[in-house]
């Protein structure tokens, strides 16, 4: 079985990346955009029938920083 | 004073610390790799070096503090043993949960690589008893994920309760309210950005790091 983690940064914590992407899509033209925000997205190849709850214990303890990411999982 | 630094692949900065410590403390210190499970007996300071551990993928220092050596690392905190993570040691501190907070990305996301300017906060602490309370200091800085993030509470915990060791004098990465180094509660781990083991001879451009050392030193003493 195959899972996404995704990791984006809580609300309210500057994304200078995310800020610097905006001004390059304004710099190309893009109107409109009026935040960007940078996450990081894992693939998880895992053996049929891993719980969500061990998936989730995997994003708390590793893929993200709790202090300033949230994480979302989906089963693919 | 008996020591270690911890080894990570990827560590830049392991050899020039223990120059330091040996030179400070007339003792050189352990290099303790970072798959060890275990410690030498008697620590006094255990050093998280300054690099990039495992070339800072996924975060800087998110791997290196799930490495086994850091639950010995964790336990000798927890026994009072002092801790000093400078730089890639500092995020690996926050990463392990020894420290509040997290670092970021440098607010200009260039690398800042310079020497800076430096207030002392913290006057009682062991860090910085070398060192005058507000008195300002030069250090180098070499990151690009230095920008210290807390929320707003946990800030506030860290300045009521004298835990803000180091503040920067001048804007460098965008950490909150300057914050340029944080002890832990007990005062007995200190994570800082800019590199005292840089600035121990004057070759290097400034002693002011060798101070920071002899400051533990007498506190040992």
């Amino acid at each position: 079985m195959k899972a996404r983690v995704f990791v984006t940064l809580k609300n309210g914590v500057l994304d200078p990346q995310g800020r610097a992407i905006g001004q390059a899509l304004a710099g190309l033209g893009f109107d409109g955009v009026e935040d960007v925000r940078v996450g990081r997205m894992f693939e998880l190849t895992l053996a049929d029938g891993t719980e969500v709850s061990t998936i989730e214990e995997m994003a708390r303890k590793l893929l993200a920083n709790m202090v300033i990411e949230n994480f979302r999982v989906e089963l693919a | 004073m008996k020591s270690a630094v911890i080894v990570f692949p990827g560590s830049n900065c392991d050899r020039d610390v223990a120059v330091a410590l040996r030179d400070v403390t007339g003792r050189a210190p352990a290099m303790v790799w970072h798959g060890d499970h275990d410690l030498p007996d008697g620590l006094e300071l255990i050093v998280l070096p300054g690099g990039f551990s495992h070339g800072d993928y996924l975060r800087s220092g998110a791997v290196a503090a799930r490495a086994p050596v850091m639950r010995a690392v964790t336990n000798a905190a927890a026994r009072g043993v002092r801790v000093l993570g400078i730089c890639n040691g500092f995020q690996v501190l926050t990463e392990a949960g020894l420290l509040p907070g997290a670092l970021m990305r440098n607010a200009g996301l260039n690398f800042v690589c310079r020497h800076v300017a430096l207030r002392v906060e913290a006057g009682a602490a062991a860090f910085t008893r070398g060192y005058a309370p507000g008195e300002l200091i030069q250090l180098p800085v070499a990151h690009h994920d230095g920008s210290y993030v807390a929320d707003a509470a946990t800030l506030d915990r860290l300045e009521q309760q004298g835990q803000v060791a180091f503040r920067y004098a001048e804007p460098v990465n965008g950490s909150a309210r300057d914050i340029a180094g944080v002890v832990n509660e007990a005062g007995t781990v200190l994570g800082l950005m800019p590199h005292p083991e840089r600035a121990i001879e004057a070759a290097h451009g400034g002693t002011d790091g060798r101070r920071l050392f002899e400051g533990l030193l007498h506190a040992m003493a």
